[in-house]
């Protein structure tokens, strides 16, 4: 069995604000093997960048906190790991990309020097000029002339400072990066060249990568496997494969893929689906998904569904599949 | 053959700054017929967004003509530009930044009824109110609450319901429902489709998402640093697409399915400053296929097959 590299059992976290508590993650479990790369999918809300943060441990002092389960990076138990333990696993052997390059750069320091700081503050047996050299490595890997490292953010391009980020990220050789949005802020074209240069880099240094995206486009090009998050909760999972082609899925999946105009097809009405995820400081009992589903029968209401598993590792959250019928795809 | 709605000839806008002539829009030729939508996909920088507010005269043109149904709107004074106002609006791309805070929906959606004063009778404005609340789907309970209490496919709903408030012909859609969730961003594209075909609506519909602009769009146009560089059908463009760089646009469109999980194609090259450009092809250092010949002079839009323009050397 392929060893796991993170583990996630049972997460929660809630925010809490003066007037409510937000159930932001309830209860999710994940793993993720060396150099796989599994992308979270869900709207905005549904509690994907938070995940993100907890395997941070960079929830919002004082308003986010995680309330229960574990989260175990390579035999190490994160949620119990001091301050000081985190700082040295973050940026070396988890490291994250946002997504916005403007506002994770620094405007002030050129870029060379920003790269540089991440290896210095956690290889320190390097010399100053061993130091400049690997940033400009860096630099050459994600296709950024090494002479431009004296310039300051501004005068690159949005998809030249992702990249810039992705050095960043990668200058230590983490094990696992988070990708938040990755690509979103940027152009089809400029996407294009991002994704490229991931994927190469993820081949060479076999890193696993964790991808939050609301765009099934990217999602089926870069991942293995793939979480549909709705509402703190992984409502399916599954490889992509199963994912983009099986035939069984959760209706909130289903919906997902209505909802995207198909360029290969000449529909011209979307079917959406209706109304709105639930507001995560007043969840309801039972399953997350009742209000919008048109599944939804009187034990949804009441009950949260388990669990199903499929003999082949698909999971899917919902009755429906407890007595295994299957709702078909367009 | 009907008279388009829109047209404009050799339309222009150049900004002035401290490092030259910036090309914003750089001589568009366009046409958009009575009921349909015109979609104009570029990457962000293009001047997509300045073409649509040129054509309202949100900003003035440096040059060229703007023809709404056949009168040229350039030379029109302040009165008649405020009676073409009401048949001409625009929805804007952030339903947060477009919607005074301070507002109520009512008050939002009322407010250009009261400035044009189509409406003087309080109750009958309440009314018109709550018939384009209907309309875009807002329930009338929302009616007394502020953009702030809502999610965002709501408060895009009150920037179109705005847009229609004074019975529009046409209206420039600049980027709406980038956004939005696809859930919501679905919601709102059909909104937008069944209203084009009750009110018969002219929309030029402004974005970079191209699954969205082939789902709405009738025909498309392409950007490239301020110019027009292809137009089409929207079957024909996605279908036979000549242009190099259009080319480049739709092979990097990536395709929710593991089928299509393609080799990615790079562009090599940067994009141009669009400040006092050189003569000659502005795609040209970014085209696989450029010669020298390409930075010689420019080259104009040609009509290939019937309705499909392309401006690029190969089809000369």
């Amino acid at each position: 069995m392929p060893e796991k590299l993170l583990d996630i059992k049972n997460l929660r976290v809630v925010y809490k604000t003066d007037n409510d508590l937000i159930y932001a993650v309830n209860g999710v479990d994940l793993s993720l093997e060396k150099g796989e790369v599994l992308g979270l999918v869900g709207e905005t809300g549904a509690g994907k960048s938070t995940i993100a943060l907890s395997i941070m441990k960079l929830l919002p002092a004082k308003v986010g906190s995680i309330t229960d389960g574990s989260i175990t990076f390579d035999n190490k138990n994160l949620i119990d790991a001091s301050e000081a333990d985190m700082r040295a696993i973050r940026g070396n052997d988890i490291s994250m990309i946002f997504s916005d390059p403007m506002s994770s750069l620094n405007p002030l320091l050129t870029v060379g020097d920003q790269i540089a700081e991440v290896i210095e503050m956690h290889e320190f047996d390097l010399s100053s000029g061993e130091i400049r050299k690997k940033v400009d490595d860096m630099l050459e890997l994600v296709g950024i002339p090494h002479s431009r490292k004296h310039e300051y953010p501004h005068q690159f391009s949005g998809g030249m400072r992702q990249r810039i980020v992705i050095a960043m990220a990668l200058a230590c050789n983490p094990r696992l990066i988070l990708a938040d949005e990755p690509t979103t802020a940027l152009d089809v074209t400029i996407q294009a060249q991002v994704l490229k240069t991931m994927n190469e880099l993820k081949e060479k240094m076999d890193t696993a990568m964790i991808l939050i995206t609301h765009d099934l486009g990217v999602v089926a090009q870069m991942c293995d496997t793939v979480a549909i998050v709705y509402a703190g909760e992984i409502i399916e999972y599954g490889t992509a494969e199963m994912i983009f082609e099986g035939k069984d899925h959760h209706p909130y999946t289903v919906g997902l893929f209505n909802s995207i105009p198909d360029i290969k097809s000449k529909a011209r009405r979307l079917s959406p689906i209706d109304g709105l995820m639930p507001d995560p400081a007043q969840l309801p009992k039972g399953c997350r998904f009742a209000e919008r589903c048109r599944y939804c029968r009187d034990v949804c209401r009441e009950k949260e569904p388990g669990t199903h598993i499929f003999d082949d590792g698909h999971m899917i959250k919902c009755f429906l599949f407890e007595r295994k019928e299957a709702i078909g795809r367009r | 053959m009907p008279e388009p709605l829109i047209q404009t000839v050799d339309l222009a806008k150049y900004f002035e700054t401290p490092r030259g002539r910036l090309h914003a829009v750089d001589k568009v030729n366009l046409h958009i017929d009575r009921g349909e939508t015109l979609g104009v996909v570029g990457e962000s920088g293009c001047g997509k967004s300045t073409l649509g507010r040129t054509i309202l005269r949100l900003i003035e043109p440096t040059s060229g003509k703007i023809l709404f149904g056949g009168r040229d709107i350039i030379g029109f004074n302040r009165n008649q530009m405020n009676e073409m106002r009401k048949k001409m609006q625009i929805i804007f791309q952030d339903p947060f930044t477009s919607l005074n805070p301070r507002m109520t929906v009512s008050d939002i959606i009322a407010e250009p009824i009261r400035v044009n004063g189509t409406i003087k009778n309080k109750k009958e404005v309440q009314e018109r109110v709550e018939y384009l609340m209907d309309m875009v789907g807002l329930a009338p309970r929302f009616i007394n609450t502020f953009p702030h209490e809502l999610d965002e496919g709501r408060r895009q709903r009150i920037g179109i319901a705005r847009a229609l408030a004074l019975d529009p012909e046409f209206i420039v859609c600049d980027e709406p429902v980038s956004a939005l969730d696809v859930s919501i961003q679905a919601q709102v594209l059909n909104l937008m489709m069944d209203l084009q075909e009750s009110m018969n609506l002219t929309y030029m519909f402004v974005t970079h998402n191209m699954s969205v602009v082939k789902h709405i769009s009738q025909r498309i146009m392409v950007m490239y640093l301020g110019q027009s560089i292809e137009t089409a059908s929207t079957d024909e463009l996605f279908e036979n697409p000549l242009h190099p760089y259009t080319k480049a646009l739709l092979d990097a469109i990536l395709i929710p399915s593991v089928r299509y999980r393609k080799q990615l194609k790079i562009l090599e090259g940067e994009v141009s400053s669009p400040i006092e450009p050189k003569p000659g092809c502005r795609f040209a250092d970014r085209c696989p296929l450029a010669t020298e010949a390409c930075r010689e002079c420019d080259f104009p839009l040609r009509e290939i097959e019937k309705g499909h323009y392309v401006a690029c050397r190969l089809y000369e």
